[in-house]
């Protein structure tokens, strides 16, 4: 089939491309190292004082290290509040991490400047990112404007409108406001304005959840041809498992806070080595072949107030022995893969 | 199970809404029918924004201005609902008919503790004790997969993951037994463990409490492992429906085809993702004739000047060429 994103030329789309000094994928842009983030989630002190409750901390993210290449997309997948979001937050700036350090390298631009790459997030929430009392128009002009990305109010107008077409709007959908978008209709006025930023660097949580699937393959094959074009490097955040495999080079699998595996994404569907990866894969719904009696996980779903000693895993997994419950297993380098399994 | 001779319990007859604007009235739904069975869950899939969210919102009575019902009916076990006076509907929402939203945020309140906002509703609509209730909020939030549920039932929303948070909204519309759920993508922000949890839940009670579900989502997946029927809907109409196997296997009408074909799948990795080409149409430019005429394939000048109707059989498609004769049940 053609692809038609959109009905406009290219150079409309996205303005003067920048022409990457270096192939993708030779150069780190992003260096996360040994990232942890704990929340207090006490009960307040005066109630804690008279019941002796002891503190409680919430380890969302523990010790979490990986590089990110300029032009190519990491993925971060892994259960529902496992810390996805969490560590996407202290990508961006939004977190500040407990310990540990997330660093931007600076890349050499088109125009031959050298500085550290603008980041922008697509945030999982469509609903709660949208200022309810702005107008489509303006949502998406306010970065243009911010970083005075075009000279005049009239390029600023012309730009929106073809980023709305970009994401399958229309240019007169800038003067609704976003209560008059559907779930899908509104989560692509987000998309539309992480593009306005013209950011080297996209954070992208869920940004294709609430799109139907042939939406959904418009808004993908825009960002793979985006990041084509320009270079763009994503980190990727999605529970849809053929949609990571077919967006990313490099795959993290994530288990209460911590990477568990992380390698090409290509070797780890194919080759899965940590015992929650393989159940991962077992459990995605199949259109092709509908399992209809398929039962969840077994296991009590951990928490990370108080999660299971040796491997966290160890409750819900099938090869566990007496070492599983004692000892931590430490990530591994297996090849060009890194494993946390005692038995890979 | 399948739509069977009995009593459905929702029945939407050509449910019309219109939304008044500036530049007159714009049809956002425009004829949809269709019946739920006790104990059926029907899916609903369909481009974004082609009116599934809107089709639930009228259900529960919550459609707000300017958006109205211009015509049709409702009927939930045989007593027409779409023309309650507001009261006699707000008690029925929540107690008969639950719903789960698309956008947590509308259902969950910032400011309070999950746990009493789960035993507020219970209490609402339950002759339970106040005790009584926090036990079956405790049970709920085990039930939809939340961990350490003792210690986080007194936590704030924002203290949760998005997933966490639907799987709170989920809760409270589990919360009274209702008799419908109106499940708009429940799943979207859930793994598939915990999703493969949710639907087993929602499995466990069309079979054990006869309820019925309305479940959108754009997960073809979980439709093809949930659903026992499921209807398509594009710009404001059902296009297709029937049973699921059918419609996921054999789709009829090209826009089906069309969809079932943009699919990544998860066994093979693509350069480039099959899609239909071309936008929906928005609601003041809808084409006359059959709406998805100028991105078919299969389209003629017949097609551009006569709107197909939708037969009410077993499986059946709103095209003038379908790809295949619709096995009629
Ligand atoms: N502000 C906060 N205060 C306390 N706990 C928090 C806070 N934010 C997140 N958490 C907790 O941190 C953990 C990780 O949350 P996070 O949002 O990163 O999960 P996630 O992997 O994005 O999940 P999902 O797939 O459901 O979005 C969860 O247990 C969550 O409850
Ligand atoms: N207040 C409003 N004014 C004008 N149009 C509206 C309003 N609210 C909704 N609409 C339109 O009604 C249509 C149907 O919206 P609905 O939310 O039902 O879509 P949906 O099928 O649920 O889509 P999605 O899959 O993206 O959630 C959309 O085209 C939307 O733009
Ligand atoms: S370390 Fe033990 S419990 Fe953990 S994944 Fe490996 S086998 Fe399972
Ligand atoms: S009625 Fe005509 S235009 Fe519409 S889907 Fe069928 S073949 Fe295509
Ligand atoms: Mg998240
Ligand atoms: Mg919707």
């Amino acid at each position: 089939m053609r692809d038609n994103v959109t009905t406009l030329t290219q150079d409309q789309a996205m303005p003067q491309p920048v022409m990457i000094e270096t192939a993708p994928g030779d150069d780190i842009i992003l260096d996360v190292a040994a990232a942890c983030c704990r929340f207090d989630v006490s009960a307040p002190a005066l109630s804690r004082l008279f019941s002796h409750e002891p503190r409680r901390i919430l380890r969302a993210v523990e010790n979490v290290s990986f590089t990110v290449k300029r032009g190519t997309t990491f993925s971060i997948v892994g259960e529902s509040g496992c810390g996805k979001s969490t560590l996407a937050r202290m990508v961006v700036g939004l977190q500040r991490p407990t310990e540990g350090k997330l660093s931007f390298r600076d890349i050499r631009r088109a125009d031959g400047t050298i500085g550290p790459p603008r980041v922008q997030m697509i945030f999982q929430d469509p609903y709660a990112s949208l200022n309810p009392r702005w107008r489509v128009g303006d949502i998406i002009a306010e970065p243009i404007r911010e970083l005075k990305l075009r000279s005049d109010e009239a390029a600023v107008q012309q730009r929106v409108g073809d980023l709305l077409e970009t994401v399958g709007l229309s240019r007169t959908d800038a003067s609704r406001y976003p209560h008059a978008f559907s779930g899908g209709q509104r989560q692509r006025i987000s998309i539309a304005r992480a593009l306005a930023t013209e950011a080297d660097f996209l954070v992208c949580d869920e940004p294709t959840s609430a799109l139907d699937v042939s939406v959904q393959a418009q808004i993908l094959n825009l960002m793979v041809r985006l990041q084509k074009e320009f270079g763009l490097t994503y980190l990727f955040i999605s529970h849809n498992l053929s949609v990571v495999r077919h967006m990313s080079d490099d795959l993290a699998i994530m288990y209460l806070g911590r990477f568990v595996e992380a390698g090409p994404a290509e070797q780890v569907f194919t080759q899965p080595q940590h015992p929650y990866t393989r159940l991962l894969l077992d459990t995605i719904p199949d259109v092709e072949r509908p399992n209809r009696a398929r039962r969840p996980m077994s296991g009590e779903v951990p928490s990370p107030i108080n999660p299971p000693a040796g491997c966290t895993f160890n409750p819900r997994c099938a090869q566990a022995a007496d070492r599983c419950r004692v000892e931590r297993p430490e990530l591994r380098q297996l090849g060009d893969v890194r494993v946390s399994c005692h038995f890979a | 199970m399948t739509a069977s001779a009995a009593q459905p319990l929702l029945s939407v007859r050509d449910l019309r809404i219109v939304f008044d604007g500036r530049h007159g009235p714009l049809t956002a739904l425009d004829g949809v029918s269709f019946d739920i069975a006790p104990g059926e869950i029907l899916g609903m899939v369909g481009e974004s924004g082609a009116g599934k969210s809107l089709t639930g919102t009228a259900v529960i009575g919550l459609l707000e201005p300017p958006g109205r019902i211009a015509g049709g009916e409702i009927h939930l076990a045989g007593q027409r609902i779409d023309n309650l006076p507001a009261e006699q509907m707000r008690r029925l929402r929540g107690r008969r008919i639950g719903a789960i939203f698309q956008d947590p945020l509308t259902s969950l309140h910032p400011l309070l503790k999950v746990g009493d906002q789960l035993v507020e509703t219970i209490l609402t609509h339950l002759p339970v004790s106040r005790a009584e209730a926090r036990k079956r909020a405790l049970d709920l939030l085990k039930e939809v997969g939340i961990p350490a549920a003792e210690t986080r039932i007194d936590h704030f929303p924002h203290q949760f993951s998005g997933g966490m948070r639907q799987r709170v909204v989920i809760a409270l519309a589990l919360c009274a037994e209702p008799s419908l759920i109106i499940a708009d993508e429940p799943t979207t922000a859930l793994d598939v463990s915990i999703q493969a949890q949710i639907t087993t839940l929602l499995k466990r009670l069309c079979r054990e409490h006869g309820t019925a579900i309305m479940l959108v989502t754009h997960d073809m997946g979980v439709i093809a492992e949930t659903a026992d029927r499921v209807a398509v809907m594009y710009a404001g109409r059902i296009v297709e429906i029937g049973p699921v196997e059918e419609v996921t296997r054999r789709p009829s009408h090209p826009y089906t085809a069309g969809l079932m074909a943009s699919i990544p799948s998860v066994h093979v990795r693509h350069e480039h993702l099959n899609q239909i080409d071309g936008a929906m149409p928005r609601l003041n430019a809808i084409p006359p004739g059959c709406a998805f005429n100028p991105r078919c394939g299969r389209a003629e000048a017949f097609c551009r000047e006569n709107k197909p109707g939708l037969p009410l059989s077993g499986h059946a498609a709103a095209c003038h060429f379908p790809l295949k004769e619709a096995a009629h049940a």
